[in-house]
This record gives C-alpha cells, sequence and structure tokens, in this order.
C-alpha cells in the first residue's frame, strides 16, 4: 500500500501523555490530504503497521529509561530529520518536575518500598531528547498547537526551511486582543516564554504556563523583580519559572 | 486439546500506551499469562509535591491526552473539597458539558479508530477511507464534533485551559452553543450508522460473571457526579475508596494492579449495568437494538457500552446546552479557597472511576497526592478474562488466537498512559 517516492514518516512516543500524537490525529480535515502527500508508515497509536525505514521522524515524549535511549539513538540513526514533538520532547516538560527529588525516594513513593528491587520501575532523571541526540527541528508547546504542526508539516513537504517562533507570548497575547493577566490581578510566565501558541491559555482566561520553554535570551531577571513586584515571594518565583523549567533554562 | 503455544504480543498496538501480552501454553494448560505494563512510569504524585494548589489541574491533566478533562476534573473536584467551596451552576453545566465531549471524544476514537479497523480488517483507519469510506468519514466528524465541545468549553480538546480551581475562567458565546446544538443534534444519524455496523459483527460468545464498580449520582447517570457503588451490592463514599479498593504492586506492570474482594471491571460497561435506567431515551433504544441486556458479563460488549454512551452524551449534551442558554452564560469570577486540608474528587473518566486524593498545607501547596487509575482497576479483570478465554481458542491457527486476544485487551479501551501507559501482543 505504500506509494512509491513519497516522504515517509514515522511517529515515535517516549515519556507522556501521548496527547501532541492526538493533535496529529484531531488533523480531521487535513488528514486526507496530508495522507497522499506522505507514508506514515510507524503510528503506533493509530495503526499497526511498523517499519525501520523512514525519512522524517517526530518524537513525542521526554527521556525517562535506559531502553527509550537506546531507541532514540536508533531512531537518529535512521532518519534524515528528527523533530521533538511538543514539551516532553523539546524541552522535558512537566515530567521534569520529578527531578526536583532523589529517583529512590520517587519510586517508593508511588510504587512502596519493593519498587526499588523491580526493573520495570526503573527511571533516570527526566531529559528532553536533545540531551541525547542531535534535533534538527522543535515544535513546542503542551501540547503542540495544529496550526503549527500543519505549517510545519507543509513547509518541510515544500522543502522550505520552516519558521520558529522567537518572540515573547506578550505578542501573540496583544495580537489575540486580550486583557493582560498582571492588570487581571494574577501573574504569569508569557514575558520571557516563546510565543507561537497565540496565547490560547490566556484567551481562554487562564494564564502562560510558560509550556513552550524560554524564548531566546529571555530577561529572567527583569521578570523576576516584576513578579517580586506583584506579590510573589522569591520561593514563588522560583516556583513559576520552574513548572516547566526544571529540565533546563538554557535555549533549545 | 494438549497443544502448546507460545504468544508474546509487543507493544500491542491501536492501544493508548505500551504493553506486551505474554501467553505460554504447554499441553493446553496455562504456564504464564500476563498482561506487561511497560510503559515508563511517571511520578505524577511526585511532581505534583510541593507545587501550589492551582497548578494541579494543569499537571494532572497531563496524565493523559485522552482523558484530559476527566483528570483536569477529578483534580478540580478534589481541591474544591479541600477548599471546602461549591462552585456556581453554570460553571458546573459548562465542566459537564466539557466532560461529555470528553466522553464522546474518547469513545469516538476508540470505537472508530482503534476498534473498528478489527472488525473490518484492516490495520488502521487509512486503508478505511477507501474499504468503508462512508464510516471513516463518520468516525472523522463525530470526532471533530466531540473535540468541538471541548474547545468551545475548555479552549482546545487536549488538555483544556478554562477549567480552574472555584469554577470556570471562559464563557463560550451563544451563538458557539448554538452551533454546537445544531451539529449535536445532526449527528444521531453516525451514531445509527456504527450501531448497524456492530450489530453485523457479533462479538465473541464469552461471558465471565463480575463484580462492577461505576458512580451513582441521584437523578442522572453518573459521570460528572456521584458516589461508586459495586454490582455486588454496596456502596461506599470516596473518601473510603482506599478501604475498598486495595492497590497492589504485580512484577511484570509499570502499572498498579487493584481488587476489592476479588476482581472488578470499571468502565462503560460497568455503568451501563449499574445505572441503565438512568440513561437517555435514545441511548436506551440503542441498547435494545443492540440487543444487550443487562447485566451484561461479555467484557467484548465494553464496545456497545461505548456507543449507548456516546447517544446518551449526545443527547445530555444537548440539554446542558439548552440549560446554558436559557440562563444566558456570563462571565464569573472563581470561588476562593476558604479552606486548606485533605480532599477528594472522583469522576467517570471515559475508562472507568477516577479517584484523586490531596493534602494541601496552610501556604496552599501540595503535600501529598494520589490517584487511582480506571486502567489499572482493570488489569486484574484482562488477566482474569485472558485466562478463561485462551483455553476457549487453542485449537483455532495463532495469528487467529493473538488478533482475538488483542481485540479483547482492546475491548477494555485500556489508557496506559494513564495507568503509567499499554500495550502490544508478542510472538516469541
Amino acid at each position: 500500500m505504500e506509494e512509491k517516492g513519497l516522504p515517509r514518516l514515522a511517529f515515535f512516543s517516549f515519556t507522556c501523555c501521548e496527547g501532541c500524537q492526538l493533535v496529529v490525529l484531531s488533523c480531521e480535515d487535513e488528514l486526507p490530504d496530508i495522507l497522499s502527500l506522505v507514508n506514515i508508515v510507524n503510528f503506533r497509536e493509530a495503526m499497526d503497521q511498523k517499519s525501520d525505514v523512514y525519512d522524517i521522524a517526530f518524537v513525542e515524549g521526554s527521556i525517562t529509561r535506559a531502553e527509550e535511549v537506546r531507541k532514540l539513538k536508533k531512531i537518529r540513526k535512521n532518519a534524515r530529520i528528527v523533530v521533538a514533538l511538543g514539551a516532553c520532547s523539546s524541552t522535558g516538560g512537566l515530567n521534569c518536575l520529578k527531578n526536583r527529588w532523589p529517583m529512590e525516594e520517587v519510586k517508593e513513593e508511588v510504587y512502596g518500598k519493593d519498587a526499588l528491587k523491580s526493573g520495570l520501575f526503573a527511571t533516570l532523571p527526566t531529559r528532553a531528547i536533545d540531551e541525547i541526540i542531535q534535533v534538527d527541528y522543535y515544535l513546542h508547546g503542551c501540547p503542540i498547537s495544529k496550526k503549527e504542526f500543519l505549517n510545519f508539516t507543509t513547509s518541510l513537504l515544500l522543502g522550505k526551511r520552516p519558521d520558529t517562533t522567537n518572540h515573547p507570548v506578550c505578542v501573540d497575547c496583544k495580537m489575540a486582543g486580550n486583557t493582560c493577566v498582571f492588570e487581571k490581578g494574577m501573574t504569569c510566565v508569557g514575558p520571557i516564554t516563546r510565543a507561537g501558541c497565540d496565547a490560547i491559555c490566556v484567551t481562554y482566561g487562564a494564564i502562560c504556563w510558560g509550556c513552550r520553554g524560554l524564548v531566546d535570551n529571555p530577561n529572567t531577571d527583569a521578570h523576576a523583580e516584576t513578579l517580586k513586584r506583584h506579590g510573589l515571594t522569591a520561593d514563588a518565583v522560583m516556583r513559576k519559572f520552574s513548572l516547566y523549567g526544571t529540565c533546563k533554562t538554557r535555549k533549545c | 486439546m494438549k497443544k502448546n503455544l507460545n504468544i508474546k504480543i509487543h507493544e500491542i498496538t491501536r492501544v493508548e500506551g505500551h504493553g506486551n501480552i505474554v501467553i505460554d501454553v504447554k499441553k493446553g494448560e496455562i504456564k504464564e499469562l500476563k498482561l506487561e505494563i511497560i510503559e515508563s512510569p511517571r511520578f505524577f504524585e511526585a511532581m505534583l509535591r510541593g507545587r501550589r494548589y492551582d497548578e494541579a489541574q494543569h499537571i494532572m491533566s497531563r496524565i493523559c491526552g485522552i482523558c484530559a478533562v476527566s483528570h483536569t476534573s477529578a483534580s478540580l473536584k478534589a481541591i474544591e473539597s479541600v477548599m471546602d467551596i461549591k462552585i456556581s451552576k453554570q460553571a458546573e453545566l459548562l465542566r459537564k458539558l466539557a466532560f461529555y465531549g470528553e466522553t464522546l471524544q474518547s469513545h469516538i476514537l476508540h470505537l472508530f479508530f482503534l476498534v473498528l479497523p478489527d472488525l473490518a480488517g484492516t490495520g488502521s483507519i487509512v486503508p478505511l477511507l477507501a474499504s468503508h469510506p462512508e464510516l471513516a468519514r463518520t468516525g472523522l466528524e463525530l470526532k471533530r464534533l466531540a473535540n468541538d465541545i471541548c474547545a468551545v468549553v475548555g479552549g482546545r480538546h487536549i488538555q483544556p485551559i478554562s477549567l480552574f480551581p472555584g469554577g470556570v475562567v471562559h464563557t463560550p458565546k451563544p451563538r458557539e452553543l448554538k452551533r454546537l446544538r445544531e451539529a449535536l443534534a445532526g449527528s444521531f444519524e453516525g451514531l445509527e450508522r456504527m450501531l448497524t455496523f456492530l450489530n453485523d459483527h457479533p462479538v465473541h460468545e464469552f461471558n465471565l460473571k463480575r463484580e462492577y464498580i461505576s458512580l451513582k449520582d441521584r437523578g442522572e447517570y453518573g459521570l460528572y457526579n456521584g458516589d461508586p457503588v459495586s454490582s455486588d451490592g454496596y456502596a461506599f463514599k470516596p473518601e473510603s475508596y482506599t478501604k475498598k479498593i486495595k492497590e497492589y504492586v504485580v512484577e511484570h506492570s509499570a502499572a498498579k494492579h487493584a481488587r476489592t474482594r476479588g476482581t472488578f471491571m470499571v468502565g462503560a460497561l460497568a455503568r451501563v449495568n449499574n445505572s441503565f435506567r438512568q440513561l437517555s431515551p435514545r441511548a436506551k433504544a440503542a441498547a435494545r437494538m443492540a440487543g444487550l441486556a443487562v447485566p451484561a458479563y461479555n467484557p467484548f460488549l465494553n464496545n456497545i457500552a461505548q456507543l449507548i454512551e456516546c447517544y446518551h452524551s449526545t443527547e445530555n449534551s444537548i440539554s446542558v446546552i439548552d440549560k446554558l442558554l436559557l440562563m444566558g452564560p456570563k462571565p464569573e469570577p472563581v470561588k476562593k479557597p476558604k479552606a486548606w486540608g485533605r480532599g477528594f474528587g472522583v469522576v467517570e473518566a471515559p475508562r472507568g472511576t477516577l479517584y484523586h486524593e490531596y493534602k494541601i498545607n496552610k501556604a496552599g501547596l501540595i503535600e501529598k497526592a494520589v490517584c487511582i487509575i480506571p486502567t489499572a482497576q482493570n488489569l486484574r479483570s484482562i488477566e482474569d478474562d485472558l485466562r478463561a478465554f485462551v483455553p476457549e481458542l487453542l485449537d483455532r491457527p495463532k495469528a487467529e488466537i493473538a488478533r482475538a486476544v488483542e481485540a479483547l485487551v482492546r475491548a477494555y479501551d485500556p489508557c496506559i498512559s494513564c495507568s503509567t501507559h499499554i500495550m502490544d501482543v508478542k510472538f516469541a
């Protein structure tokens, strides 16, 4: 059933909620068109077929086990292009919150004392995939934005270099016509977070949680001061920065 | 039937998460049978520790991409029980609407994308677009509608945004609600199509008596609200769930197993069995059309039960929208915490009863979190079923056995991301 000459796409999933794959599956209108332009050769959540021959690998999830490290390295070897799909894969995402504690303690808390003996619960500190392999492109967000995924895929198929957003969420937020959350008496990390999400969380009444990671050259010191001016303690500021930023604060 | 059989299905496909089925039969006797859960453990309980109370729903919804609204809802109910507040009527209606949307979305995804390829003999929905175009398109349309419900209320269908401790922070516009209402009213035809298809594909005759646990609500079918009840004739309060439901660690599973006095099952079939009389009229009619008589003890009927719940969720979404339109939805401030301490939240996620329990200190920081996931509660039931089902199949070819076994596991709609994540059948 594989059509010759079309780019072969593969989707892989490591430690995560698989929500980013679901965003891909939710492109109901576009899926039939996409499928006429590519061969999807690996997508465990949706199909039986499995193959090791592919051009573009979309990798979702962060890396928390030795087995995953091996699989990820194999993917890098097989694929021409590796794309980190979503926050867990790009920055480690929320999974990094467990890195705040020693791994033995984490295991014992959830599975009890016996867990320490069993290999099944083996866990490493959470890592983003680029801490292990070289990554060609990043699709940020928890979950990814459908629009960004489609734009990205279109560019890739046209042979164009996909655009990467590199401005803070505040810009998207203004463009969406939102009232600033600071004016509503709340605080957020939008000023230092990479945009591309259309500030959807603020549009729907919440705050920017920072899921897309830091923008390049973020002025975190100034923002920490701003947060303190709005009544946050130093601890609370650290907590705010750490929700999605425990893994790494370097740019990605 | 002195048959030897060795099946290892590695990373079961078309289920949510990673798992293997291992079956070893020597001379017609089962030597080994297990459902290995190989998903990476996530350690959410540890992730939540030390975080602010109003981050809990955001973090916990990331347990699962499919049932994020359920995790968010259980989490919010737990936080709000700690805060000692009751959300407004409008907020409750909006949360219920998102909840129906997710039930629909999850069941449609399972039936059309994961189960249908089994019945049609294709490996995925992709060949279905050519072989069963009408049904495949119907699936895509129904799923888009379900996603749309979640998006109108929550901002997006995966990981809802507007469901917040103390209320709902976004108010849908009446025209959006009317648009949904119209689409919902026109969607029954698609459900009929699936019902006809399922009726044309009889399930394996396999019955195993077991206990069913689900939430039971007063006045309506228990999904967002209610207390747990058992088909064995007892009920309990969410706060005493640890006394009734014992979780335990087994060596071959990264998800904990659970038992009451024995094996029990949760999910659509449990709910339909326990609360049949509270189903909506069209849902009951669908059950009659499918010839489903309760209590039903065939786990394969979980698929039909899910479809029945699709009818129920569609009809109830319409009535919730009507109530909201009558009230005229307006922005409301969220309620502020009145107390701290311990709290419980329980809901019927698409796959079954979901419990969250938090302890929050005076600074509003979470000290302890526990959650019991539906799939973890079903793992023991799945293994019991396999143990009874495999001997019935031994005279069939190996590939057919593997397919049947996978179909059985899939009928439970296991969510391994949730239970930590599950599956795949390995042939050694």
